[in-house]
């Protein structure tokens, strides 16, 4: 016999314009059954009534469309970054704002075990706040020398080591030649290990080993344990392998009773033809379960703004950085997005520089000459310089846009100054053109780059403050409820899961972020601070811990 | 032309491990070049270094087993995936057993090949001789020019030791001339290799194959005249080309020998054979110098180098070169007497 729950709130927040508010929302079967006053969902027969969230207010479960699991996986190693950051489990790790701190962190993991002869492994180290100085081997030395150090820095693309890790990873000679690897006054490297080609040798050296790159089985749940304190009832991972062994680890952990997050990983086509990609692609979606859905695929079309790596238009980049670098290859991308077409494949691009996108314009523009289709719902990812005319091509084009508005923060003073100058920093992760154009659009974290924080992504989108506290185009601020929708809606409109999720109402899933504080009433510069208690998602309450 | 430095004799005596890189655009060919190599190996172990499996075509015929991220072929060569690790998988090549004797690296379509180069360079032990970048020759202008990768095309040409036009078949004759002085045009420092890839003389890519049982004749390395000819026509694996392709690469190419006397300056010798108009397009010495130290010249292109090595037997050069340049009248490096080459 179905049992049907009726959750009374303080107030239900539904993303349903017909009914945009209500007090109670009954569930059945893990969906919703119906939404109102507690009197309009009398017909649907007997009911418990569960007044937990009495005193709480519900909006829609939030979508993270840009995030990585490895975003749990992390945890394991010691926080380094600037800002203060919360763990799994609801620890707050204080923010470390010099050189010194980040060293003296690492010593005292290092000082627990002082027998240890295991690698100490930071992440998030984000020197760019400590000004000029860069650390540099002796630094880390201090932690250990006996044991080797590597600290990753926030960006993803460079890690630092100490001697000993050096040294392991075979660096540590005179004689070395490599524009990733800086060397100090004695001729041997300094430390610091630039891109993946330099990087990836000594990772496993320093004690960064493959799990972290993708979910290991303790990273799935931690990553869950990140969304549930976010708000977050679905998220994505966004450029996944999706080996055998570790497809099959995610279906089964996320299939368990007490897994709270819907995952939606995507293929990352790297390394194989794109008929092979479609062809895995159209076999996944036969895979997918209630909370791992499957069928889409990422391409990555160019690098980062703040790695110089992204493909900019005229007159490139501010300080006269040669352009960036193509990942995948125009004609790749053309043809993935032709037989993705065909295949009825969504298909997620990667631009970060404006150049990267009119390419990926150019290339769906010619790919839906040759394969028609309706409804596609292709995304651009970051998208992060487009200007007013690209957007009006996506919208001619169908295409849906997931901009990275969390970056604006972490960055937007450096891009300003440095990357691409004012004029292009100001339009950076344009909201407001995207709304305009009628391009939906979603915003987002891409954690662990920055921490998973649907909220904090609307606060960004919102205000456009940068770390310095400058606002950085004013006129691609958009209002609360915009922001609200993109982290809901506008989320799961992107992912083509907007009939089952991103609203609350009649036959979508019963997911719920449950918020101590009304985000509708809320000062637009508090967004970022409202209390979440946790979530519902498929009905079942998940208190953050 | 430039000499190259970095390349690093390991402690333990091994010989350094000779790399080639591949490069060029989506469709040049580069696949239909590895394939080629590795059906006319010769008996040398190739290991060939791609991005991904996937991307790669590599004969079915030549593949006789799978075990993660390799794939053993025939005759001791192995296809190894590297990824977004090019590093470390260069840093496991020592540790297989057996040992390759040359490696390729087959990049993407999009990569360029001084960056991967430099890469490649921080393994000990790899000795990348140069890069050959093949080019579609029905398409390679429009690449070139094309907004979003014509800058990553050009930058491939620059990085060129040695170009392939490939496809030519399908360009009218006459309009060649003029598509080879534009693109040289961009690659200032590369030499040319005529012909089709089915044509190409593999010791052009994978040097001059060092047979340790000759050591104690003292006929190693570049060999006598008669073993470097019997080397273009290296018995191939699975003949694709057969033997009329034999005959055109030896209308195309000729090989001319030299001994050296103990004293040799070898590096000087590199820099007479880059001279443009000689019309060498690779070249190897082995000479033991006036310290007494063995050492190895190797000429790619405009590039050459000198690496410490064992020296066993008298002093010699090899060359290929253009058949009507390296074969003619007017060949010659000062102090040298070359031998006739015997098809000549």
């Amino acid at each position: 016999m179905t049992t049907t729950t009726v959750f009374s709130a303080r107030k239900i927040i539904t993303m349903n314009p017909s009914r945009p508010e209500a007090t109670h929302v009954a569930v059945r079967e893990g969906r919703v059954l119906g939404v109102g006053g507690l009197a309009d969902l009398a017909g649907w027969g007997p009911h418990t009534l569960d007044e937990r969230f009495a005193g709480q207010v519900l909006m829609p479960g939030l979508v993270e469309a840009h995030s990585h699991l490895m975003a749990g996986t992390l945890w394991r190693y010691v926080y380094c970054g600037y800002f203060d950051a919360t763990d799994p489990n609801g620890k707050v790790w204080p923010g470390l704002k010099t050189l010194d701190a980040v060293v003296a962190a690492l010593a005292a993991v290092a000082a627990r075990d002082p027998l240890g002869t295991d690698p100490i492994v930071g992440w998030g180290f984000d020197p760019i706040y400590f000004g000029e100085r860069r650390c540099n081997r002796a630094d880390l030395d201090r932690v250990s020398d006996i044991r080797a150090v590597g600290v990753m820095h926030a960006s993803g693309h460079i890690l630092n080591a100490n001697t000993l890790g050096l040294r392991k990873a075979g660096f540590l000679r005179s004689g070395i030649d490599h524009p990733g690897i800086p060397l100090g006054d004695d001729g041997l490297p300094t430390g610091e290990l630039k891109g993946p080609e330099a990087m990836m040798p000594a990772l496993g050296h320093v004690g960064l080993d493959r799990s972290f790159l993708s979910g290991d089985e303790v990273g799935i749940r931690d990553f869950a344990k990140l969304c549930v304190r976010a708000g977050v009832t679905t998220a994505t991972d966004l450029a996944a392998t999706l080996g055998d062994d570790e497809l099959r680890t995610l279906i089964r952990v996320a299939g368990e009773d007490c897994y709270p997050v819907r995952i939606v990983p995507l293929l990352r086509m790297i390394g194989m033809k794109p008929s092979d990609a479609v062809e895995r692609s159209v076999a996944l979606m036969a895979r997918s379960t209630e909370r791992v859905r499957l069928g889409r695929i990422k391409v990555v079309a160019d690098g980062s703004i703040q790695g110089f790596s992204a493909r900019l238009r005229w007159p490139g980049y501010h300080n006269g950085a040669p352009n960036g670098l193509w990942y995948t290859a125009p004609e790749a991308m053309r043809e993935v997005y032709t037989l993705a077409l065909r295949a009825g494949v969504q298909v997620q691009t990667h631009t970060n520089g404006d150049e990267a996108t009119e390419a990926a314009l150019d290339c769906l523009e010619a790919a839906l000459r040759v394969s028609p289709a309706r409804d596609h719902r292709f995304v651009l990812q970051h998208c992060q310089l487009a200007d007013a005319a690209q957007y009006r091509r996506m919208a001619a084009l169908g295409l849906c846009v997931n901009l990275f508005a969390n970056h604006h923060f972490y960055w937007g003073d450096q891009h300003y100054a440095t990357t691409v100058g004012p004029d292009r920093a100001e339009r950076m992760n344009a909201c407001r053109t995207a709304m305009d154009s009628g391009v939906p659009f979603a915003i987002h974290s891409d954690a662990p780059i920055t921490p998973i924080g649907p909220l904090f992504s609307a606060w960004c989108a919102v205000n456009r403050l940068t770390a310095s506290g400058r606002v950085l185009g004013d006129h691609e601020r958009i209002g609360v409820a915009d922001a609200l929708r993109a982290i809901t809606l506008g989320a799961a409109i992107t992912m083509k899961l907007d009939s089952e999720i991103g609203s609350i109402e009649c036959g979508k899933r019963a997911d719920f972020c449950v918020l101590e504080d009304d985000p509708t009433t809320a000062a637009p510069e508090s967004l970022k601070d409202l209390r979440i208690w946790g979530t519902v998602q498929g009905g079942r309450a998940f208190a953050a811990g | 032309m430039s000499e190259l430095t970095g390349a690093q004799v390991p402690a333990d005596g091994l010989a350094p491990l000779p790399t080639v890189v591949i490069g060029g655009y989506l469709g040049a060919g580069k696949t239909t070049l590895v394939n080629h190599l590795l059906r006319h190996a010769g008996g040398r172990r190739i290991a060939v270094l791609v991005n991904d499996f996937g991307e790669v075509d590599i004969d079915a015929d030549l593949i006789v087993g799978q075990d993660g991220e390799v794939l053993s072929l025939a005759g001791g060569c192995v296809c190894c995936s590297f990824g977004s690790d090019l590093v470390g998988t260069l840093m496991a090549l020592p540790e297989r057993s057996p040992t390759p004797e040359v490696v390729l690296i087959e990049l993407s379509g999009v990569a360029l090949p001084a960056a991967v180069v430099r890469s490649a360079r921080l393994v000990p032990g790899i000795d990348v001789v140069g890069t050959l970048v093949v080019l579609d020759a029905a398409d390679v202008a429009r690449q070139a020019a094309d907004r979003y990768v014509g800058d990553t095309v050009r930058q491939q040409l620059a990085d060129a030791d040695l170009l392939l036009l490939n496809k030519t078949d399908l360009v009218d004759a006459a309009a060649l001339p003029a598509l080879r002085h534009a693109l040289q045009a961009l690659a200032p420092r590369a030499a040319w290799l005529p012909g089709a890839v089915a044509e190409l003389p593999v010791e052009l890519v994978l040097g001059w194959r060092h047979d340790p049982a000759s050591d104690a004749t003292g006929h190693d390395g570049p060999g006598t005249a008669a073993a470097s000819v019997a080397a273009f026509a290296s018995r191939p694996i699975a003949p694709t080309a057969g033997p009329a392709a034999t005959k055109r690469a030896e209308a195309v190419f000729a090989t001319r020998h030299a001994p050296l006397p103990t004293g040799t300056d070898l590096a000087a010798l590199g820099r007479a054979l880059v001279q443009p108009g000689l019309g060498v397009l690779r070249a190897k010495a082995l000479a033991v110098d006036a310290a007494g130290q063995g050492q190895l010249l190797q000429v790619v292109g405009a590039r050459w180098r000198v690496t410490p090595s064992r020296v066993a037997g008298p002093g010699r050069l090899v060359v290929i070169g253009l058949r009507g340049t390296v074969d003619g009248p007017g060949f010659g490096v000062q102090g040298l007497q070359f031998g006739a080459d015997p098809q000549g």
